[in-house]
């Protein structure tokens, strides 16, 4: 009898214990980003974001060990599909994060809706994601959000006649449309416009037109990296400076990850981004110093990896909040009008859109005492919404 | 020798068992169905390729175009709200055909050189037309809000990818027998003689440059409905369905299974896939160097492929086998 009784007690114990380890079972996060081909840059960085912020804020959030699952979407939104499909049915992850590229988020999201996952953007910005799923949170930007404040900046500044200048491309033709829609709405003039291949781009024809034309100011989007090096080379070389033309950019153009390669030529640029790693503040030395931690300092931190730092505080804000039971429809609640204290500043999961509402910062390239560029804040715009939605 | 077309009609036994696998595979690699089906896809679109290069002896490094043009013409038929997959089928088939024939009087023109550049030239023409048609393709972005169907009006499109799976086997399935059966047809061998020595095959009386366009338009059709099925199956179309990119992975993914063997396009998407998918899962940053690795070894033992080097293995062993009987 009484051996029986302790049978009993014994097999009791286990599964009590076996359940008190499911409870334990890891927080599973899927990161969808590109780690190879053109765009591997995006997914190193917020691959290395989101390890920092697991540096500095411990990897164990509401008694669950975090999990980080990275998939490479080689940048193609069928890849990013299937790895998506893998995490939620395979390795039952508790969100998915990461997209670096829109394409890669649109595929995705129908998938989001139908398994109810959380789908954290950390970067891709155009503004019609979010759009796709309720499920969809985003804490990085939207184009048209970084670009509108530049304009306005410039109409309050004296700059009346503009030429614009922009990749051709999706995000680049939000861009252009965008800009002249705030700037002409605000009695500024658009001098030309034009659109620059994606293949190769020689910009010096372009750049010999634009001084033809004898705007005040170019405005200019192209992606990140390559292409934006290219151009400063040009604008210096065709001495645009000089003929009193100046510069305005989204902060792709100086993005902080390429800006030392660009020599002196962009100094001087103003632009309009949402993060610089010359931001002060708090926040910003512990993301830099994690950062640097995991990643090294040869390659310095950009806005995706505040973006990838920022979706983890996101998430691990909703674990704490629902005690470690991630559930989806729940999870949306909490991250709608959630508040981030971000290494870019305040920021705010817009309840409706469930789009980040952010400062705006208008930056200037200055040389720091380390000989570094670097993009410094010297005015902004607050709260600033997607002006599309 | 035994000619082709009497080998054509007994259908040996690992042929059946090949096919008895692939229907297993819901019960075999039930977790790995939208790897396994985007694997049935890339073989698929794999011997389209191998119907102009492995048995009509066309180089092209833009084979992606048509794929692309299946791809876009499934999803903005199911954008525009018809989202009944065979009918997508349908429609991809007829956009990418035509497109092939079109463009087959350019390509069927020069020699392989000239060939090369002529496919790749289209391939990035369409490429650009995709990205600067933004009402129609959706651009960069891609295209938004394609509503599949259910197949059949029973089976729903389901995340882990049953349905995806038995739909790209059953067309995969299908459009193969039609291959088999078109490439031991004296079409068929025509155009093998063709590739061999085309200006033989003109001396005695063929009509070579318009079965090399029957040949283009076929195999084009091949690639659209490909296209179609990753469009449907992944309910998105990007513009990258027409990147050079896929053309280039298209053609190592044949090498690497053989040329001209029928299954060399169906072995060599899975083990190229297969192998990437693993590989990116060890190490997410640095596995296109294995893969580099990978392929390079498997083209050092095989000169024809995968399927060609374990044909060379078997007809050996059965050789040695044969000796020792008769030794014995």
């Amino acid at each position: 009898m009484f051996k029986h009784h302790l049978k009993l007690l014994a097999s009791t114990a286990a599964l009590l214990l076996a359940a008190n380890a499911s409870a334990q079972a890891p927080l599973k996060i899927g990161m969808v980003v590109e780690t190879s081909g053109a765009f591997a840059d995006f997914g190193m960085q917020m691959m290395n974001g989101a390890r920092a912020y697991m540096k500095a804020h411990g990897d164990t959030v509401a008694g669950r060990k975090v999990e980080l699952i990275v998939k490479d979407t080689t940048g193609v939104p069928d890849v990013a599909k299937r790895v998506a499909q893998e995490l939620v049915t395979n390795d039952k992850v508790d969100f998915l994060a990461g997209f670096g590229l829109t394409p890669s988020a649109l595929a995705v999201a129908p998938l989001a809706t139908e398994a109810k996952k959380p789908m954290i953007v950390m970067n891709a910005a155009a503004s019609v994601i979010t759009t796709r799923s309720p499920y969809i949170a985003r804490v990085s930007f939207t184009l048209p959000q970084v670009t509108a404040p530049m304009a306005t900046w410039a109409l309050r500044n004296g700059i009346k006649k503009v030429y614009t200048l922009v990749a051709d491309y999706g995000p680049g033709i939000d861009a252009e449309t965008q800009f002249k829609k705030t700037f002409t709405a605000g009695g500024g003039q658009i001098v030309g416009d034009v659109r620059t291949p994606m293949r190769n781009p020689e910009f010096a024809p372009f750049l010999q037109r634009i001084k033809d034309a004898r705007p005040q100011a170019v405005f200019v989007f192209l992606p990140a990296g390559e292409q934006a090096v290219g151009f400063m080379k040009g604008f210096a070389e065709r001495e645009l400076d000089k003929a009193g033309i100046k510069l305005i950019a989204t902060g792709d153009v100086t993005e902080d990850g390429v800006i030392d390669a660009m020599g002196d030529a962009p100094l001087g640029v103003i632009t309009t981004q949402h993060y610089s790693v010359a931001h002060d503040s708090a926040e910003n030395k512990a993301f830099l110093k994690a950062y640097a931690e995991v990643a090294g300092t040869k390659q310095r931190a950009n806005f995706m990896a505040v973006g990838a730092w920022d979706g983890m505080a996101a998430m691990y804000e909703v674990a704490r909040r629902l005690n470690g039971n991630i559930d989806g429809d729940k999870a949306m609640e909490v991250l709608k009008g959630m508040k981030i204290d971000s290494p870019r500043g305040p920021l705010t999961i817009d309840p409706a859109t469930r789009d980040p509402i952010e400062t705006i910062y208008v930056r200037k390239v200055e040389k720091a005492k380390d000989g570094k560029l670097y993009n410094v804040e010297f005015d902004q715009f607050q709260n600033v919404k997607d002006p599309t939605k | 020798m035994s000619i082709p077309t009497q080998a054509a009609r007994q259908i040996p036994v690992a042929e059946i068992v090949f096919w008895l696998v692939l229907a297993a595979g819901f019960w075999l690699w039930p977790s790995y169905l939208p790897l396994a089906s985007q694997v049935l896809i890339a073989g698929l679109f794999a011997l389209s390729l191998d119907l102009v290069l492995g048995y009509a002896g066309i180089v092209s490094l833009g084979h992606a175009a048509y794929f692309g043009v299946g791809a876009y013409a499934a999803g903005v038929l199911a954008s525009h709200g018809w989202g009944e997959p065979f009918s997508g089928l349908l429609l991809a088939a007829v956009c990418a055909g035509a497109t092939g024939f079109i463009t087959s009087f350019l390509v069927v023109r020069g020699k392989d050189l000239t060939r090369l550049m002529v496919t790749t030239g289209i391939g990035l023409l369409l490429f650009e037309l995709a990205n600067r048609l933004t009402d129609v393709t959706g651009g960069n972005d891609g295209l938004l809000g394609m509503e599949m169907r259910p197949l059949l009006g029973t089976f729903r499109f389901d995340m882990y990818g049953k349905v995806a799976y038995g739909y790209s086997l059953a067309v995969t399935f299908v459009l193969f027998l039609l291959m088999r059966r078109v490439v031991n047809s004296p079409f068929g061998l025509s155009l093998r003689g063709i590739r061999d020595n085309p200006g033989r095959m003109l001396a005695l009386g063929y009509p070579v440059h318009r079965r090399l366009i029957a040949m283009y338009t076929l195999a084009s059709v091949y690639a659209g409905i490909a296209g179609a099925l990753l469009a449907q199956t992944t309910q998105f179309v990007g513009t990258d369905v027409l990147s050079f990119n896929r053309s280039a992975e298209l053609m190592v993914m044949l090498i690497v299974g053989g040329t001209g063997m029928l299954y060399g396009g169906l072995v060599g998407a899975a083990v190229f896939m297969v192998a990437h998918h693993y590989l990116s899962d060890l190490n997410p940053s640095y596995w296109q160097f294995w893969l580099g690795a990978f392929l390079i070894a498997i083209v050092m033992f095989g000169r024809d492929g995968v399927l060609g080097a374990c044909l060379r293995l078997m007809r050996a062993w059965r050789v040695r086998a044969q000796k020792a009987a008769l030794e014995s």
